[in-house]
């Protein structure tokens, strides 16, 4: 293990995978302040309130850790991948710029309120301050997504040269910003990992009331919670399958090499299937224990039966992604997403009907879910990232020649294990101060509380 | 209109807001420790409280600026000063979890632990950002690709060390102004007493590292000489830090802290424009150093960001001046608090 590249993309996924965790719960999780909030503003009850302040406190936490891993991949591009850097400054960086003004001084700033200005702000200055937080992270994962589906799908750039010291370099130019920011596989992942991100939120929000109502706890609080959540979460994965398969059709279009990596698909051929699952016997080109269905890859891809959908023997070797990890990923991730599917919608029929407060099964069943969309997304991500390779910038240029020419292996071992030790104290901590305030619970408001204040409003 | 100039300007104003901003953090971080009892503590923490995130993003944003205008500063400088920038990054998670851990439990070990990792990341963080300065101002090796041509510990050279010290004082004594706008009683008496050692401090690091950029830096002073009027600018910048125990002993901590504010920037500025047009000057080889032409982006892309810029910016001074406006005055402790 002396080759420096190879650490260093152990590192990045290592760096980019933990940092993956925050940024969408953050963004799910401001989906459902805002509609906590917006409940409290609109019933003026104080449980809502109570909701809110005690997911403030969950969402401060998850946006701090964010934040601390974020700045670490900012300079990572920089330190790790200095000749990618150089290559794509001119576009990648520009997007990278944007999200910073457009985006982090304005999470950053209604942050400050959210947290801290309950007593320092009207009710409505302090939901609109909710509202701008969670549009900043919003607008903060456009910026990041544009930036990387560039990498999936360069649009609105041309190749230049620039002179440096007598020597003659290659690198990437805007040309059209717009056709950079619109490039075509930008918004459909967007799309994509933002409904993720709200299903990353929800089933946070679903396994804590959950796990209260299993302990007799907070009963009325974990209630609404669940009832908000639940439909926040049968919402999205419903939504996600057809903003997933939009996503998926994008890739046939665009990147047919990771498609075929996603289903193990070697030889272009009509009638093309569809795994449900198997392993991939690279060398041999075939699907080992597999199941699957004839015509549906076609189908789902041409919306027709017989149509051809191109194979990885179409590409050239050397410009093929490592197929069985890309597909394993990418079958799971989808599994997961049929799995949410069906527990939120089961858990929906089952509030509708008045029985799930009750149902201790259903509740044990829905505690562990917070995992699945976390899990979903990580799988996601590998899918689309280990697909993209061996390309760092998809056919333009190779990951092993984006790294830093300076940067030995002895200094990326260093950092390797660096982040490893921090990244997991970081995280031991994180799932502890995350279970202490999840057990402490909600500041619960008592009978006698309730008429204190009212007496308090009462006498001015 | 030279977009490269533009630029240069542009990211110099958001490093400057970097140092002005985060840098009272920092400074309210070095000083943490010396400040006993929980409570006292707690108010130190709250009194950066909702601002030190925000104040973060401005290094954040510069960061992603240099990368976006002049990404070859960006590639050969962060690759180039590798275990600097990674150890720079681990006092930066550091300092941010201790803020946001301490509190969280009532026991005396965590927060003690807590306590320490905050108060040295905070003066790591400002010396490693000096030290890189330090380097900067000297020159580095590079080669004709325009990469990095020296080791880790060419950085810790004694002059980029005695920027870092500085840095580490500069912050102190801006912190320390902070905390006494932001504390009343007991507290802000103690702070107060120590603001002037904090001055002496700093000026005993800024004259030694004047002296020794007079000696042995002469490319930092060649604008100066060319241009004369430019030396208004240190007579300025001397004048701000004179003005700061004045304005202490008058009790217009608001005055004094604005002062602090602008001997930063005059600062920043003598530096910026010893520079220009270099950002990476090469030494022994200045033929390879980075400039603001050659290090750049396409003219097209410097637009572009300039409209982004220009959209941009009113938002986020806009943002930060209600956030210091909201949370104006003494710091109070409530449940929210750290």
């Amino acid at each position: 293990m002396n080759d420096p590249e190879l650490i260093a993309r152990l590192q990045f996924a290592f760096t980019v995978g933990f940092h993956f965790i925050f940024p969408p719960l953050s963004i799910g999780l401001g989906i459902l302040l805002i509609i906590m909030e917006g409940l409290y503003l609109k019933t003026k009850n104080k449980l809502y309130e109570n909701m809110t302040k005690f997911w403030v406190k969950i969402f401060a936490l998850t946006f701090a850790v964010g934040v601390a891993s974020g700045i670490v991949m900012e300079f990572e591009f920089g330190t790790n991948w200095a000749t990618y850097s150089r290559f794509v400054g001119d576009v990648f960086g520009s997007a990278l710029a944007a999200e910073g003004i457009f985006a982090f001084f304005l999470e950053s700033g209604f942050l400050a309120i959210l947290v801290f200005g309950w007593n320092k702000v009207s009710p409505k200055m302090h939901f609109f301050s909710t509202i701008m937080v969670t549009f900043g992270a919003h607008l903060s994962a456009v910026w990041i997504i544009v930036a990387n589906s560039w990498q999936q799908t360069p649009a609105g750039y041309h190749l230049a040269t620039y002179e440096l010291g007598g020597n003659i370099f290659k690198r990437a130019e805007i040309t059209d910003f717009w056709a950079m920011v619109f490039n075509p596989s930008s918004m459909d992942r967007l799309f994509h990992t933002l409904v993720g991100s709200w299903m990353a939120g929800a089933f946070l929000v679903i396994s804590v009331s959950a796990y209260y109502l299993i302990k007799n706890k907070h009963i009325e609080f974990a209630k609404k919670g669940l009832t908000i959540s639940l439909i926040v979460a049968a919402f999205s994965s419903v939504l996600q399958l057809f903003v997933g398969h939009t996503s998926a059709v994008g890739v046939a279009k665009n990147q047919p090499a990771k498609l075929a990596a996603f289903e193990a698909h070697y030889d272009s051929s009509a009638v093309a299937p569809l795994y449900l699952f198997g392993w991939v016997d690279d060398k041999n080109q075939k699907v080992d224990l597999g199941l699957q269905i004839p015509g549906l890859l076609s189908y789902l891809i041409y919306g027709d039966f017989n149509a051809k959908v191109t194979g990885l023997n179409a590409f050239d070797k050397n410009d093929r992604p490592p197929v069985n990890l890309v597909f394993q990923s990418y079958h799971f991730m989808v599994a997961l997403g049929f799995l949410m599917i069906g527990i939120s919608i089961i858990g929906l029929i089952l509030l509708w009907r008045k029985k799930l407060f009750e149902n201790k099964l259903i509740l044990k069943i829905l505690v562990p879910t917070v995992i699945l969309p976390q899990l979903a997304l990580q799988l996601g991500w590998i899918s689309a990232e280990v697909g993209r390779q061996p390309w760092i910038v998809y056919g333009l240029l190779r990951t092993k020649d984006a790294f830093s020419k300076t940067v030995s292996s002895g200094e990326v071992w260093f950092s390797m294990i660096l982040f490893t030790l921090i990244y997991t104290l970081l995280f031991i901590l994180f799932l502890f101060l995350l279970d202490r305030k999840i057990k402490h619970g909600p500041d619960d408001i008592t009978p006698s509380e309730d008429i204190y204040t009212d007496k308090k409003t009462i006498l001015g | 209109m030279d977009l490269n100039i533009i630029w240069f300007v542009l990211i110099g104003v958001l490093l400057s807001g970097y140092a002005i901003l985060d840098g009272f953090d920092l400074g309210v971080g070095a000083l943490h420790l010396l400040v006993k009892g929980d409570i006292n503590r707690r108010i130190m923490l709250n009194s950066i409280g909702p601002v030190w995130d925000g104040n973060e993003v401005w290094l954040v944003t510069g960061g992603g600026a240099l990368f976006a205008a002049f990404p070859v500063v960006y590639a050969t400088v962060f690759s180039g000063f590798y275990i600097a920038f990674m150890l720079l990054l681990v006092v930066l998670i550091f300092r941010a979890v201790a803020i946001e851990f301490r509190s969280k439990r009532e026991s005396k070990l965590w927060r003690q632990s807590w306590d320490v990792s905050f108060s040295l990341s905070s003066i790591l963080i400002a010396f490693l950002m000096g030290v890189a300065l330090g380097n900067i101002i000297t020159g580095i090796p590079l080669d004709s690709h325009g990469e990095y041509a020296g080791g880790f510990f060419d950085l810790l050279n004694p002059y980029s060390i005695l920027v870092g010290i500085t840095t580490v004082a500069l912050f102190m004594m801006h912190g320390s102004i902070y905390v006494v706008m932001k504390t009343e009683g007991e507290l802000q008496e103690k702070i107060k007493g120590w603001i002037n050692n904090c001055i002496i401090f700093f000026v005993i690091c800024y004259v030694t590292t004047t002296m020794a950029t007079l000696i042995y830096i002469p490319h930092m002073v060649a604008h100066f000489k060319e241009y004369p009027l430019l030396f208004s600018i240190a007579i300025l910048n001397m004048l701000a830090i004179a003005n700061i125990p004045r304005e202490i002993n008058h009790k217009n901590y608001f005055r004094a802290f604005l002062s602090s504010c602008a001997s930063i920037a005059s600062l920043l500025l003598i530096f910026a424009i010893g520079l220009f047009p270099n950002i990476v000057i090469s030494q022994p080889n200045p033929e390879y150093s980075l400039t603001i032409y050659n290090a750049a982006s396409s003219q097209k892309t410097l637009w572009i960001m300039l409209i982004v810029a220009i959209i941009g910016v009113p938002f986020v001074l806009a943002y930060t001046l209600s956030i210091y406006w909201i949370f104006r005055g003494k710091v109070k402790i409530d449940n929210m608090s750290y």
